[in-house]
């Protein structure tokens, strides 16, 4: 999709390593306040509202249980979905992949001759890059979310999945808002702002007739979905127009209306720090009785996006990525992220969740530097509303990045993986590990300064000592010291014996 | 205080190699608590490095030979929370994957029989006070591994408490990672600084004189900067504040 857009797109692609691309990032002092201030405010919230839940570790459990029974059965729930969307007016569409959905969108607003279209966020339709794809084919799109809004205007990226213009500061949107809307007046105060979002948005509404929406929970008894959200766009999105498009990724269905139960309890606290979302949004087919001026759109169409889903499904581990209800919760409390923001992930799906989802996605064959792009602290599982144990899936990953890499020819040398197999051959013998002990403190004597330490190392070892000093090796180990010790008190033992005679 | 036991010194590679002082720390508290200590020679390595950077064969060798190493000890004791929680968490994973069933039975039984040091003390031996000395003002880094994965809560705050001279001062944002990881901080080296230097501030603002932990890996990264910050502050293994008596001081390194 990078030929549709003249700026740089979050294209797993296209996007350099996670470790270059994290670089601009940790230069820019400005951004990274902005992103450790906002994910901090809203992980004590969150941290808040989490504790007064006596029961939440059986939520969480129970949430867990409901996902995997769908994904245990995902296709049997999603044919019951369709069959139910069905029967009360929807249509359902299959999309294998990003560009099936993106022509089946546009061929239902070509049907509508629709040249315009509202929107609500939906992370799915980043996903597949439609507004480019759209906008080139000639339909306007206007997104309806206020942090949408900042960063269509402002043709930037989102950076968050439920905040995305989180990286944007105050005095950049009333830049932008000032620029776009022609509001040269304009204050930065949150009032003023949301003011003119409102004014911008009101005629989007009245006059646009189509609309299209993601979906966080697909519901199979019902055939129905669900949309929740802070702002009343969605609402308005999902209420005022003639037609509504729902793109939602197979993996959103619940089987059971009564799940949303468990689900809605979780998603808010974990998203927003709130105890419920102001709006939620609950539909089934559409409005019958035009005659009657009845509520919601007369015609609903549901895009059931696979886009890779599908292959995930097969590995048990792997799977539990699916559980994913979009809450953010694990990039809010990532030390990662609170470094990085969210586009150095190089996709739509930034944190610990896009660092395991984007790789399947992409079927490993792009983003194979996500996986490492975590210390592995655990604190994104501890969070999970769905329990998704994310570090152990990273681990896997990374053995199925290495698997796939270690026999190509660029990887043969590399420094990284030469290490790993010297240092798994040290490892299986003791005395080699011994002797590779003795030859590194010969080799450590060369860097080692005065003070006993060493300030420079070379190789992939000036990644550490970059900012890092390592103490000067000692000049015993410790297996040493401890025969030293035996030979000792054994010498005393027997002398003993020997008086004792 | 229970009587004679008999337990294993599993060293770990890295502190055999770069922190020796710690393992020598351990024997001395634990033979002092009435432990029979002995090593075993023949060990290396938990396999984490390999399998924590996707190294998942080699890991599983390293696994499967540490597992036969200690098939018959009575109590496997590890002062690194890191390689204690690889085995619970990851060898179960790489058995069932490239083991076979006599590996499984092994594991299985030697798994409830491996403690991490404060594990070990409190758990097993069911002491707190160890009747160390160590009058200075000291913090606690919680290792992710200690405080998530083994679940270690309060233990290592209950041994300091009762370490007499101690002063412990508390760490702001306790539950965030310093950002070493393994080779994550090497191979993410800016983003691993770029977290190191968050978790220091917060480590220096405590006014302690050193900082401990029950993982020499997180020392390792946090002592680097601080000795190239020229900070005023020095990490220490808490094996060796436990150890340290006043006929017997620690022995501070660096």
């Amino acid at each position: 999709m990078s030929g549709v857009s003249d700026h740089p797109v979050l294209d797993p692609a296209l996007a350099p390593p996670f470790p270059v691309a994290a670089l601009p990032v940790l230069r820019n002092v400005q951004l990274r306040k902005n992103v450790a201030h906002a994910i901090d405010v809203i992980q004590a919230k969150r941290a808040r509202v989490v504790e007064e839940k006596a029961d939440w570790q059986a939520l969480r459990a129970a949430a867990s249980r409901i996902k995997e029974e769908a994904l245990e059965n995902l296709g049997a729930y999603l044919e019951q979905f369709e069959e139910r969307c069905t029967a009360a007016g929807g249509h359902v569409h299959w999309a294998a992949d990003a560009g099936e959905a993106r022509r089946i969108i546009l061929e239902i607003l070509r049907e509508e001759n629709a040249d315009e279209v509202i929107k609500i966020k939906t992370m799915t339709s980043a996903e597949i890059q439609l507004n480019p794809f759209l906008e080139a084919a000639g339909v306007r799109t206007y997104e309806t979310d206020l942090a949408e809004i900042i960063l269509q205007l402002g043709k930037g990226e989102p950076s968050h999945i439920v905040v995305p213009a989180l990286h944007v500061n105050r005095s950049q949107v009333r830049e932008i808002f000032a620029r776009t809307m022609g509001l040269e007046g304009l204050s930065d105060e949150p009032k003023a702002l949301t003011a003119a979002a409102r004014n911008y948005l009101r005629k989007k509404f009245l006059d646009v007739p189509t609309a299209i929406s993601g979906a966080n929970f697909l519901v199979a008894e019902t055939g129905g979905a669900v949309v929740v959200e802070s702002e009343g766009n969605g609402r308005m999105c999902l209420t005022l127009p003639r037609t509504l498009i729902t793109l939602a990724g197979i993996e959103k269905v619940v089987p059971r209306f009564a799940d949303l139960e468990v689900m809605l309890q979780l998603l808010a606290r974990s998203a927003t720090g709130e105890r419920m979302n102001p709006y939620t949004s609950l539909w089934t087919g559409v409005t019958k009785d035009e005659g009657r001026g009845g509520d919601g759109p007369q015609n609903f169409h549901v895009v059931l996006l696979d886009n890779g889903r599908s292959s995930i499904l097969g590995r048990k581990r792997e799977r539990q990525t699916l559980r994913c209800i979009r809450c953010a919760a694990c990039m809010n409390t990532c030390p990662v992220y609170r470094q990085t923001g969210g586009h150095a992930y190089g996709s739509v799906y930034p944190g610990p969740i896009g660092a395991i989802l984007t790789p399947q996605l992409e079927h490993l064959k792009h983003a194979q530097s996500l996986p490492y792009a975590s210390s592995l602290c655990g604190a994104c599982y501890e969070v999970c509303p769905v329990k998704i144990n994310i570090p152990e899936i990273l681990i896997d990953l990374r053995a199925r990045v290495t698997d796939q890499e270690r026999e190509t020819a660029h990887r043969f040398f590399d420094p990284m993986y030469v290490g790993m197999r010297v240092a798994n051959m040290i490892f299986s013998r003791a005395w080699l590990f011994h002797f590779a002990q003795w030859a590194g403190r010969i080799g450590a004597r060369l860097v080692t300064r005065k003070d006993g330490w060493i300030h420079s190392l070379p190789s992939v070892g000036a990644k550490w000592t970059q900012t890092r000093d390592l103490r000067g090796l000692p000049k015993q180990t410790f297996h040493a010291w401890w025969k030293s010790r035996e030979r000792v008190s054994k010498g005393a033992r027997e002398q003993g014996s020997e008086k004792a005679r | 205080m229970s009587g004679w036991m008999r337990a294993s010194l599993f060293i770990t590679c890295y502190n055999d190699t770069l922190y020796p002082e710690t393992g020598r720390a351990v024997v001395s508290l634990l033979e002092r608590l009435g432990v029979e200590l002995e090593f075993r020679a023949g060990q290396t390595c938990c396999g984490q490095m390999h399998a924590n950077t996707g190294f998942r064969g080699e890991a599983f060798s390293q696994a499967k030979r540490l597992v036969r190493l200690y098939g018959d000890a009575e109590a496997v004791v590890i002062p690194s929370s890191s390689c204690v929680a690889m085995m619970r968490d990851q060898y179960p994973g790489l058995f069932e994957e490239l083991g076979n069933e006599t590996l499984r039975r092994e594991f299985k039984a030697l798994l409830p029989r491996v403690y991490e040091l404060s594990e070990f003390l409190i758990d097993k031996l069911g002491v707190e006070d160890v009747g160390a000395y160590f009058p200075h003002r000291v913090t606690y880094h919680a290792s992710c591994h200690g405080l998530r994965a083994l679940q270690l809560g309060d233990r290592p705050f209950r041994l300091l408490a009762k370490v007499r001279g101690l002063e412990l001062m508390p760490l702001a944002n306790l539950d965030r990672c310093c950002g070493f990881g393994g080779t994550f901080s090497v191979k993410n080296g800016d983003v691993s600084s770029a977290m190191l230097t968050v978790k220091l501030e917060d480590v220096l603002r405590t006014g302690a004189e050193f900082c401990t932990a029950l993982d020499n890996s997180c020392l390792m990264h946090l002592g680097g900067a601080m000795h190239r910050e020229y900070a005023p502050m020095k990490t220490i293994h808490m094996a060796q504040i436990l150890a340290s008596t006043q006929e017997h001081p620690a022995e501070v390194v660096g």
